[in-house]
């Protein structure tokens, strides 16, 4: 039979098979990036994880399809005047899976949950501008003191430190998602399991085959479930990228949560407009370890920089699907104007030349004593590509690069506790729309995301001033002077931002690109 | 012979012992732990974690306590897939990678065993040379080769099976990985089956049936006894490592074994992962030695364990 022929008989009987089926049920096979290390939220992390998350549970707050911050379980809310308390008013019928009201308690629960140092939550400081929050989960308080309190069944106040422009996003992310108490205090850890889960977002977990697939099915308690078209989603773990394209071309996966960057040419040739590459929050960079002998001088950290071809390395490398970057902090962010931008962005590949030797002679180097720095990255083929691409600009500059690279575990340890490193390949993908979550990296107080040791009393002084400023206009200002310093410095050399890229169907509707990598599967309908 | 199967299992548990040991300081040796990621943690998020995990207690108290758990059976809880326990993983994966790699290797030592006895009846012949060459090749290219080709001729171009996935274990998902799992194994049979049995085949006692006019089959039986013997013994550790799982399979196919979790639990620093796996070779290894010991004593009677 010949491959025309077969499909043919195959969609034919596929179409009689799904008439029949479709009043059934929707499948959505959704590809993720990984396993999740657990499906309690306040123990999680990531994103892949939190794609999982929020199809189950409901936060206060929620991202609509386009990634926009939008009320969840919390139908309205008002800010005080000094921006330090927020009311939140339950939907009526916000209820869990197993038909229990949803009420302010749980949150007042979760909330505490996640402070609780008992609780090994990997992400509680996301939640440290709620009042008291950083001190209960130190222990050096009681979870009763945290500022949040349950006014009435349906009334939830939540009072902060300090005025916090991003909250309301805050409340969005997975540590923010409320638990389940009746179920955690029956099974204990057990309760994230198939059958003891209770959730109150659109779906409830039915299955978990680690490796495999996390199987959701529809929630019917969902305070919006008639608008939920698919019934069941099926996320499956992308363990071999190559593998996984073959099977989104096989129609066995609907949406990808990334794609082979070396093969992005060849897959928009083949599937067109279904390979979609978006600007997403997060930042490719290599810090420069600025206690080091031969990084100490701004003017060298500014002339590695300079010469860096970030075009070059976005097209060939990464096939686009990454993009160059010329600030610390991606357009397009929340609560900001314009990022500050390197001051040679303009200049020509031929003028960065001149204008690097010259700053690296000033600085003492030249060809009788040239620079010599080492890279450290973290083992994957595009890395690699990246740094031997950086290097070999590093050398028309006369700069000598020699490289350590190891597995992820050993090279993020090897920064975070150790002092033995010179140049090395990092990244940061926001947690929150808001510059904020970029350049706190580099504030002299944050000892594990500050790799590059970078110290600057006025930088340290500006983010201080814009965290105690309540106009984000004047807010904003403040953090872009701050960042225009830290790009004098260059402590990070940003080379890209990330992308979001996706795999999607033509069948899938409803998915919007958006900067937060975001698609909620409850916005999503499958055409057949 | 009962004796020396117990005795067997004796000196099974110093040899477990030794290599647990090794594994649980070796891996604690590589910098980094279970709970750093990229995006870094709080150092009092760390701290709260690793005493939960008992990861602030000394290293020699956690050897204790892991020695402890492990004589009870217990593997400990996975660092890293949080929601499960060693024993949880091993449960799930076990049967998918056991079932992968007890058809390829049942595959492989029918298929190779035929055609390596076939090569060797009509030495020289075509068909010879095509299953020395066939050999060859499974044995030279490489599975993470053949699997992406399988999967684009098979899954996309003719459209006829799944390019992966494991679907509850369904016949159509699982004879892609089985094929490529098999074929090198395909190939080793082939090519030992068929050099013992020309040796054999040249051996006095066959000839001796052969000049009493035996028909060929009854040749070829006694032939493949004496022929066998190099094969058991290489398929002892050939099947401890199939059952085990294969790492580029599963990846490839998207299949739930246990194969991964060697990589992954070493990549995440999942100690108890690591230490369950390497427990599991062991004791995979240990077995099939036995059981090609007792299968050399049944199939050689010169073989007597005292």
């Amino acid at each position: 039979m010949s491959s025309w022929l077969k499909r043919t008989t195959i969609a034919a009987f596929a179409t009689v098979a799904f008439t029949g089926m479709a009043a059934a049920q929707v499948v959505y096979n959704r590809g993720n990036d990984a396993d999740p290390e657990t499906l309690d939220p306040h123990k999680t992390s990531t994103t892949y994880e939190s794609h999982i998350l929020r199809d189950m549970l409901e936060g206060l707050m929620a991202y609509n399809a386009a990634g926009k911050v939008v009320p969840g379980v919390a139908e309205k809310h008002e800010i005080s005047d000094d921006g330090m308390t927020y009311r939140f008013t339950l939907r009526p019928n916000a209820k869990w899976s197993n038909g229990d009201p949803l009420k302010a308690s749980d949150f007042v629960f979760s909330l505490r949950r996640i402070m609780d140092p008992a609780t090994g939550a990997k992400y509680a400081n996301i939640l440290y501008p709620i009042k008291n929050a950083e001190k209960i989960n130190k222990g050096q308080g009681k979870v009763e003191d945290l500022g949040v309190k349950a006014v009435d069944d349906r009334t939830l106040e939540i009072t902060l430190e300090q005025p916090t422009p991003y909250f309301l996003e805050l409340l969005t992310h997975q540590t923010g998602l409320p638990v389940h108490a009746a179920s955690i205090q029956k099974h204990g850890a057990d309760f994230v399991k198939p059958g003891n889960y209770v959730s109150n977002g659109p779906y409830v977990l039915k299955d978990f085959v680690p490796n495999s697939q996390i199987t959701l099915e529809k929630n019917a308690n969902f305070h919006d479930a008639q608008n939920v078209k698919i019934d069941r989603v099926v996320f499956q773990p992308q363990k071999d990228l190559a593998a996984t394209a073959r099977r989104f071309e096989a129609g066995e996966l609907l949406s990808t949560s990334d794609f082979p960057a070396d093969q992005a040419k060849a897959l928009r040739e083949r599937l067109g407009n279904q390979v979609r590459t978006s600007p997403r929050l997060g930042l490719y960079y290599i810090a420069l370890n600025t206690t080091k002998e031969n990084l100490k001088d701004p003017r060298v950290r500014q002339a590695l920089s300079m010469v860096i071809d970030r075009e070059l390395i976005s097209e060939q490398v990464w096939g686009g699907a990454m993009l160059p970057a010329y600030s610390i902090v991606p357009p397009g962010i929340g609560n900001y104007k314009e990022p500050a931008t390197v001051d040679f962005k303009d200049m020509s590949p031929i003028e960065r030349e001149d204008k690097a030797k010259e700053l690296l002679k000033q600085a003492g180097y030249g060809p009788g004593k040239p620079l010599k720095v080492q890279l450290r990255y973290n083992t994957t083929d595009n890395n690699k590509n990246t740094v031997v691409q950086v290097a070999d600009d590093w050398k028309r500059i006369g700069v000598e690069t020699s490289f350590i690279n190891t597995d992820g575990k050993t090279h993020f340890a090897v920064l975070r506790d150790t002092n033995d490193y010179e140049a090395a390949r990092a990244g940061w993908i926001a947690d929150y729309s808001d510059p904020q979550n970029f350049l706190f990296i580099l504030e002299s107080d944050n000892k594990g995301f500050n790799y590059a040791k970078y110290n600057n009393p006025e930088y340290d002084a500006l983010m201080d001033k814009a965290a105690k400023e309540q106009n984000l206009d004047k807010r904003a200002d403040i953090l872009k002077q701050a960042e225009a310093i830290a790009l004098k410095d260059m402590p990070y050399i940003p080379v890209l931002f990330y992308g979001n890229n996706n795999l999607v169907s033509n069948k899938l509707q409803g998915w919007v690109d958006n900067p937060t990598g975001f698609h909620p599967t409850r916005y999503m309908s499958i055409k057949q | 012979m009962l004796s020396f199967i117990l005795r067997r299992f004796l000196s099974a548990i110093p040899t477990l012992f030794l290599v647990v040991t090794i594994s649980f300081f070796l891996i604690r040796i590589a910098p980094g732990g279970p709970f750093d990621l990229e995006q870094p943690l709080e150092a009092t998020v760390m701290e709260n974690l690793k005493r939960i995990y008992n990861l602030d207690k000394p290293l020699i108290e956690q050897y204790g306590i892991y020695l402890w758990h492990l004589a009870q059976g217990d593997f400990g809880p996975s660092f890293y897939l949080r929601d499960f326990t060693i024993g949880d993983l091993f449960a799930r994966g076990l049967p998918v990678s056991i079932t992968l790699g007890s058809l390829a290797l049942l595959t492989a030592v029918l298929l190779g065993g035929t055609l390596g006895s076939i090569a060797a009846l009509r030495q020289n012949s075509w068909i010879d040379y095509v299953v020395s060459s066939f050999g060859t090749m499974g044995l030279t290219i490489p599975n993470f080769v053949i699997a992406p080709v399988f999967q684009i001729v098979f899954g996309l171009m003719l459209a006829l099976l799944p390019v992966g996935g494991w679907n509850d274990g369904s016949v159509r998902n699982i004879i892609l990985p089985v094929i490529v799992l098999a074929l090198p194994q395909l190939a080793v049979v082939a090519r030992m089956i068929r050099a013992s049995m020309i040796e054999a085949l040249r051996s006095n006692h066959i000839r001796t049936l052969r000049s009493l006019g035996l028909p060929t089959s009854v040749v070829v039986l006694h032939a493949l006894r004496g022929a066998s013997l190099p094969i058991v013994s290489y398929l002892g550790p050939a099947a401890a490592a199939l059952l085990t799982g294969s790492v580029v399979v599963e990846t490839i196919f998207a299949l739930p074994g246990v194969g991964r979790y060697f990589v992954e639990g070493a990549l995440n620093r999942d100690y108890t992962l690591v230490m369950g796996t390497v427990v599991l070779v062991a004791v995979f290894v240990m077995f099939f030695n036995l059981l090609v010991d007792i299968l050399y004593a049944i199939i050689d009677p010169r073989v007597r364990y005292e």
